[in-house]
């Protein structure tokens, strides 16, 4: 079945296109630490509001131009021609660790070889960091923040939706007065007043937890209403009485038999969305009640483009966290409607 | 011969939506022995499907549905067994076969797995669960049967997903089969095939049948015995070949009256006055 869901996908064009984009989004997210030419929090106050480098071959080598700031004032910064430093690939630099820890290397995809010739892809912000090392570095928060959120999510939604629609009667009631009780509450409000109740002494591993514990808080109740009712249909079918009548306990029940049935919708469901979840995380960051600085996420890195240097001055670079994040959201929802074509063809989609 | 079921004075309530109490089987007694075929007939909102349902205690829990009285199936009775104990019984001693097969199996699965669950649900050390399954589905006349283990019900047609649904509830080798029509949705000559499918295995097991039917010609062909229910009671109840030659009830009269006959026209179905049915029984709205 995964197989064959996988060819669905890929006989798509946007389908692949979705795929193959979010595919280098998450596996960039976890090499950040060796694509970043630098870490996300390594200043240089010498050098803010840096334009994206220029980058060219020259004598047998890739070369990063030199730059040199002419206003202070606007941070106006102009080449210094002839000046110049090579690139290098593949060169030892700082330490790090991949995939939590597994692995140790300290090779870096790509160094300027002269410290005095930063390399910004990028540009670099008001204090000099590199942007598109701390765009690397703040996907893996955006992105796994809609994944962990998600799961707790439907884990949520299936417990309680499932179990209320398999047993109805007062757990039913009950469960879902709560639901429309959370659901009525409008989200980004119950999501500020949630994260604003609890303390701001995090640090930066807590507070993105703590995100991902209100972000599916604010999320499951609509998820469990569904489920509750593609369950309470369900359950009238008569596999389920068949299931009983060979006798099979209620938790294989709901395992082995209605959860499978249900796996189509959730996996549209959550392809869908994810965006909210990184969504979520862009706005509570953006109003400051995310992750904080040092650390990097889009949202954050998004709430210091607003000054008012940078627009008046134009400092396009900055604006790049929001590009990915509408980028992301555009390709899992293509992904969706992609996968709600596959699994349910009947339905067309409203594109 | 003890009996192998003996159902005694069974009473099923249900609740509706207002609490208020309904009685849908009152008063039911009968029994049932090993190999042997009992047919239940009566027509559409008679009891008969609660009653086969009831058996394992398949109803919504109480207060929503209540049922009194005794069911006596090996020295115990069902009624008072745990709900653990009971899913003992289900699928290994007594076992189902439903009306709609196409919606008793689940689309998800391969039918395969699906009977594959139920051994390994009564025999958890069974080692050649598969080796089983597919000698089951042999039994049940499904050709190729290696090949069939892996299709999905939808690759099925309905005579084969109603043999596969046979094939699940046998593997167990059950003491009492539970057919709720088995046959209702196939087309005539599928019935026939299932219904003589049935009787081998009847004959190779010596399995007990409550078949629920509103077919005649299967009752003839196959039951031993036939008891007819009317508004939850039983009407009438009798060897098969007595009663339908002999119906004494003005019931079973008028249902064996209602079967269409080749070469009679017929414009309007026989009808009762159901107040002559209940008179004297008191009690029973």
């Amino acid at each position: 079945m995964t197989k064959s869901l996988l060819t669905e996908i890929f006989r798509r064009p946007l389908g692949a296109f979705s795929f193959l984009l979010l595919g280098l989004l998450y596996g960039s997210a976890l090499l950040a630490p060796f694509i970043a030419p630098q870490t996300y929090q390594q200043q240089r106050l010498k050098s803010p509001y840096h334009p994206p480098t220029k980058i060219f071959y020259d004598q047998g080598s890739w070369r990063v131009q030199k730059y040199q700031r002419t206003d202070l004032a606007t941070a106006t910064y102009s080449p210094v021609p002839q000046s110049s430093a090579p690139l290098c690939f593949f060169a030892p630099g700082p330490r790090y660790s991949l995939l939590g820890g597994i692995l140790q290397w300290d090779r870096h995809l790509i160094q300027s070889t002269d410290p005095e010739v930063p390399l910004y892809l990028l540009g670099s912000d008001s204090t000099g960091r590199d942007v598109f090392s701390r765009l690397l570095y703040g996907s893996r928060v955006s992105l796994t923040l809609g994944i962990i959120g998600l799961s707790i999510t439907m884990i949520m939604g299936f417990l309680i939706g499932g179990l209320s629609g398999y047993y109805g009667g007062f757990y039913d009631n009950l469960s879902m007065r709560l639901v429309e009780f959370l659901i009525a509450i409008p989200g980004l409000y119950l999501l500020l007043a949630l994260r604003s109740s609890l303390s701001s002494y995090f640090n930066s591993q807590e507070m993105m937890f703590l995100i991902v514990a209100v972000l599916a808080f604010v999320g499951w109740p609509a998820t469990a209403r569904i489920l509750r009712g593609m369950t309470l249909s369900l359950r009238n079918c008569s596999f389920v009485l068949a299931a009983e009548s060979m006798g099979q306990s209620t938790g294989k029940i709901l395992t082995k038999h209605i959860l499978p049935n249900l796996l189509s919708y959730l996996l549209v469901t959550a392809t869908l969305s994810i965006p909210g979840y990184i969504l979520g995380e862009a706005a509570l960051s953006f109003l400051g009640l995310g992750i904080q600085e040092p650390y990097a996420s889009w949202g954050l890195m998004l709430s210091q483009a607003q000054g008012m240097k940078v627009f008046k001055l134009n400092f396009w670079w900055l604006l790049t966290p929001g590009l990915l994040i509408f980028l992301t959201v555009l390709s899992f929802n293509l992904l969706g409607d992609v996968l709600t074509d596959i699994v349910n063809p009947k339905e067309k989609s409203r594109t | 011969m003890e009996p192998l079921l003996c159902v005694d004075r069974l009473k099923i309530q249900f609740q509706n939506a207002q609490r208020e109490s309904q009685t849908v089987v009152n008063e039911l007694s009968f029994e049932i022995s090993a190999g042997e075929t009992l047919a239940v007939v009566g027509e559409s909102g008679s009891g008969k499907s609660v009653t086969a349902l009831s058996l394992t205690r398949l109803l919504p829990p109480s207060p929503q549905c209540q049922i009194k009285g005794k069911i006596h199936f090996q020295q115990q009775n069902l009624l008072d067994l745990s709900s653990r104990a009971l899913r003992k019984i289900r699928g290994k001693h007594i076992a189902y076969v439903f009306q709609e097969p196409s919606t008793s199996l689940n689309p998800v699965f391969t039918v395969g797995f699906q009977i594959a669950e139920t051994i390994k649900q009564h025999f958890p050390r069974e080692r050649e669960v598969k080796k089983r399954v597919i000698t089951a589905l042999g039994d049940v006349g499904i050709p190729n049967p290696e090949q069939r283990y892996q299709s999905y019900p939808h690759q099925l047609s309905g005579g084969m997903q109603q043999r596969v649904m046979i094939a699940m509830a046998l593997v167990c080798q059950p003491d009492l089969l539970i057919a709720d029509e088995p046959t209702t949705a196939l087309d005539v000559t599928i019935q026939k095939q299932i219904i003589d499918l049935l009787k081998s295995v009847q004959t190779q097991y010596g399995t007990a049948i409550m078949l629920i039917t509103h077919n005649f010609g299967i009752v003839k062909n196959f039951a031993h015995h036939v008891q007819v229910m009317y508004r939850g009671r039983i009407v009438e109840s009798g060897e098969t070949e007595s009663l339908l030659q002999n119906p004494q009830h003005p019931y079973t009269q008028a249902l064996i009256e209602c079967i269409p006959k080749l070469g009679k026209q017929q414009k309007r179905l026989t009808t009762i006055d159901h107040h002559l049915i209940n008179q004297g029984k008191g009690g029973f709205p």
